[in-house]
């Protein structure tokens, strides 16, 4: 359970940007990958809790969930495959390496300037 | 009514543990200048890492210094186990963290007389998750799959498998009891998940093993890939 650690880097990252520009944030997107080791089911339970009482506490968090997707280091092929099963889709060779799948990224912020009076 | 506020879409695309990272770097660098080799052995619980390490001591205190850091939810067993074979050893007591991160081992490292250490062994909070996604700042990951656990675990843990740069089977001794371990399926899960660590096969109590383990600790290098630096050879 190393999700409440993501969402504590992600508010503080987060904070700073609202700080900087003197806004309220409505909403984050985070894209994941299923090979980051961070559950999104996890992440999403987490976050709730996580952004009590902080500057996040009524921003929306979205989840974007990279596919794993391996070149083949024989046919060259890019394929998207199951994490738990990285051969190539098309020959079949074990040897392939990771293009996408191991995102844990902060994609981008939705923010509502402050209204001052 | 109120005024709607204007909503700004601002992309980012920065990684979600970069600060971890860049106090990895730090910690690398720092081990880098003193010369010092930082080994991260990770594993579920059990799979035999302080085992290992004692009968690393026991192999390698003649010709280097070593250092060691625990790192575990709580005691200080496996440090204490650590001391009694001869090494100094500094144990992180993480409470409900399920990994050690950068800014532990950095705290960690204040404490380390690093300039007279040559190797330094971090064991890791057993658990085959949330440890490979923090990087410390250590040269090189070793993973430990022990018999018992069975041959199955890199398809269950891919994320822990793909960090590996040396996969351990441990406890060797018992394949002749659990028949159901197959070491060349366990072969076959690390290629099923594209790991291309080598396998040495291990039963650190018998001595089995430790020969092709030291020998794969000393070839390593210490540093950036420009400057690299070796352990020097057992005189």
């Amino acid at each position: 359970m190393h999700e409440l650690s993501v969402c504590q880097a992600v508010i503080a990252q987060v904070e700073q940007i609202a700080r900087q520009h003197d806004a309220r944030v409505a909403s984050i997107t985070v894209r994941i990958g299923s090979l980051s080791g961070v559950e999104s089911a996890l992440l999403q339970r987490a976050y709730p809790l996580a952004v009590a009482g902080t500057a996040l506490s009524r921003a929306r968090l979205v989840i974007d969930v990279a596919p794993v997707r391996v070149r083949c280091r024989s046919c060259f092929a890019e394929t998207i495959v199951e994490p738990n099963r990285l051969l190539c889709g098309v020959c079949g060779e074990w040897r392939t390496d990771l293009v996408s799948g191991d995102e844990l990224l902060l994609a981008s912020v939705e923010l509502e300037r402050n209204q001052h009076v | 009514m109120c005024e709607q506020a204007p909503v700004q879409h601002l992309p980012v695309l920065t990684h979600l543990l970069g600060s971890n990272d860049r106090a990895a770097a730090h910690n690398r660098a720092h081990l880098d200048r003193h010369g010092v080799l930082a080994i991260n052995l990770m594993s579920s619980p059990g799979a035999g890492k302080t085992s290992l390490l004692e009968a690393t001591i026991q192999r390698l205190r003649a010709h280097y210094r070593i250092f060691v850091v625990e790192g575990d939810l709580a005691t200080e067993n496996d440090a204490r186990r650590i001391r009694a074979q001869g090494v100094p050893a500094i144990q992180i007591t993480t409470g409900n963290a399920c990994h050690l991160d950068a800014s532990m081992l950095h705290r960690a490292l204040h404490e380390i007389p690093l300039a007279e250490v040559d190797l330094l062994f971090i064991e890791n909070v057993g658990n085959l998750v949330c440890p490979a996604s923090f990087d410390l700042g250590q040269h090189r990951n070793v993973v430990l799959l022990s018999v018992p656990e069975g041959d199955d675990k890199p398809e269950k843990y891919p994320v822990m498998f793909r960090a590996a740069e040396l996969v351990l089977l441990t406890k060797t001794d018992l394949l002749e009891h659990i028949p159901e371990f197959d070491v060349q399926r366990a072969q076959r899960s690390l290629q099923m998940i594209a790991c291309e660590a080598p396998v040495i096969e291990l039963a650190s109590r018998r001595g089995i093993g430790m020969d092709a383990w030291c020998n794969w600790l000393l070839e390593q290098k210490i540093g950036d890939r420009s400057c690299p630096q070796s352990l020097p050879a057992i005189g």
